[in-house]
Parts: structure tokens; sequence; C-alpha cells
């Protein structure tokens, strides 16, 4: 893997296929996109992992009051 | 009627990878577009997200409209007056050793001018919980004919990597 993004431009007309550096301004955009998509995957995640916690909790709660696993299993579906 | 399919191009990521695979002068003698491809960062984290820009253009113009699934639930979402198309994920090196993700752009009547519809689906295997299955529905606001088709990883690909270009045409 070189240090220096690439993009590789195929032509469709004529099947050449080049590979070329990205400029600065396509560099600059590439780590903004990543970026964006990190901190939207990190936002995804954590919803996810409080959505986890807060099923575990509410089935904790369950068992306590005396249901037993496959009632709250019903109900979780 | 019959349907045709036939390789326009194809690209396999050499040794030095790629950040992205950029497909130029497609020819307008066909209906319909399938690009498959099958990528893998040489980065760390569960997975990464592929876009793409049709005809170079950058414009607020893209906006879909997706749900995944993965090992713990499902989710959704949607993107709007986006500068490119997000069109699922593939993963890294946190996933199993030589396992890359698969990814399909469908592109209906993409010669017409009225403007386009894009249909993707997306697997991103693992063998772990990381798994991930999704489906995107997308739409460009614009009414070219599509003769270029620009697929933009979050991370680079690496050697391997492939994408393969498909005109379909009824015969």
């Amino acid at each position: 893997m070189t240090d220096t993004p690439t993009k590789i431009i195929v032509d469709c007309s004529t099947g050449e296929q080049q590979i070329v550096p990205l400029t600065a301004e396509e560099i600059a955009q590439r780590e903004a996109d990543a970026a964006a998509f990190a901190a939207e995957q990190a936002e995804r995640e954590a919803a996810e992992a409080a959505a986890a916690e807060a099923k575990a909790s509410a089935q904790a709660k369950l068992a306590a009051l005396g249901l037993t696993a496959d009632e709250i299993a019903a109900l979780s579906k | 009627m019959g349907m045709a399919e036939f390789l326009i191009s194809s690209v396999t990521v050499g040794a030095g990878g790629a950040s992205s695979i950029d497909f130029t002068s497609i020819p307008s003698t066909y209906t319909d577009l399938r690009l498959v491809v099958s990528l893998r960062s040489g980065s760390s984290g569960t997975s990464r997200g592929l876009s793409f820009t049709l005809n170079n253009d950058a414009g607020t113009n893209y906006s879909t409209r997706y749900f995944y699934g993965y090992a713990s639930g499902v989710t959704g979402g949607s993107t709007s007056s986006s500068t490119d198309m997000y069109s699922g994920l593939y993963g890294g090196t946190s996933y199993g050793a030589n396992i890359f993700s698969n990814i399909e752009i469908y592109i209906p009547n993409y010669a017409s001018s009225n403007n386009k519809s894009v249909s993707v689906d997306s697997a991103s295997e693992n063998t772990s919980s990381t798994n991930y299955i999704g489906f995107w529905a997308g739409y460009w606001a614009q009414t070219s004919a599509i003769t270029g088709i620009s697929l933009k990883g979050s991370l680079a690909f690496i050697p391997n990597s492939t994408a393969y270009l498909y005109g379909i045409k009824n015969s």
C-alpha cells in the first residue's frame, strides 16, 4: 500500500486504466467524509449499546417481578 | 423477451491499494447498469462506508433511505441533499482474514432523461458479531444520462478488491 492516496480511472470506451494520485482537494474531501462517517458510526453504535442496555435492564426488572425466562422472551418478540 | 448482460469493464485493485475507482465514458447502449464490488479496507474498525457519485456531480443532489441488520438488531435511516450517495458498508482488518464485503449497485434506465433511481444491497460478512446486511434506495436529482460512476471508500481499498461494471439490455 502506498502512502499517497490514489484512484483508479477506467475508460469504458477503451478499457484503458490509469492510477493517479488524489488531488489535495480530493484528499481533504475524503478525510472529511471519513470523519463524518466515523462520527455517524460512533453515534449509531452508542445508540445501539444504549438500546441493548435498556433491554437488559427491562428484562432484569421483569425477572425480579417473577416472570420466567420464556415469558420475558415472549414479551420481547 | 430475453435479457442479456455484458461486462463493460472490470478493475482489480493492485499492490498500491486505491481510495476510489472511477468508471468513465460509460456507453449509453444498454438499458440498465449493474456494478458489483468486492471490497476490504486495510484499516481497523468494524465497518467502513462506501459512497459514490455520478458524472462527477458533487452537488447536493443525492438522497437515500436505507435499513440494515446486524448481529443484535435492525436499524435504518436516510440521507438527503447529500454530495454523494451512501451505499453500504465494507469491513477492515478487524474482520476475519481475507474476508471481503460484497456490494451490488443497480441503476435502471441510466441513459434516460429522467432523474435516476438506484438500489443497493450490501453484505459485510465476518466470523463474529459484526456482520451487516443492508439495502439502500437512492435517488439522483439529475436528468443527464449517466456516463461516469465514482466509487469512494471512507478508507482505502486493499489489493484484490474488485469492481465489475455490467450493462444490461433487453434482446
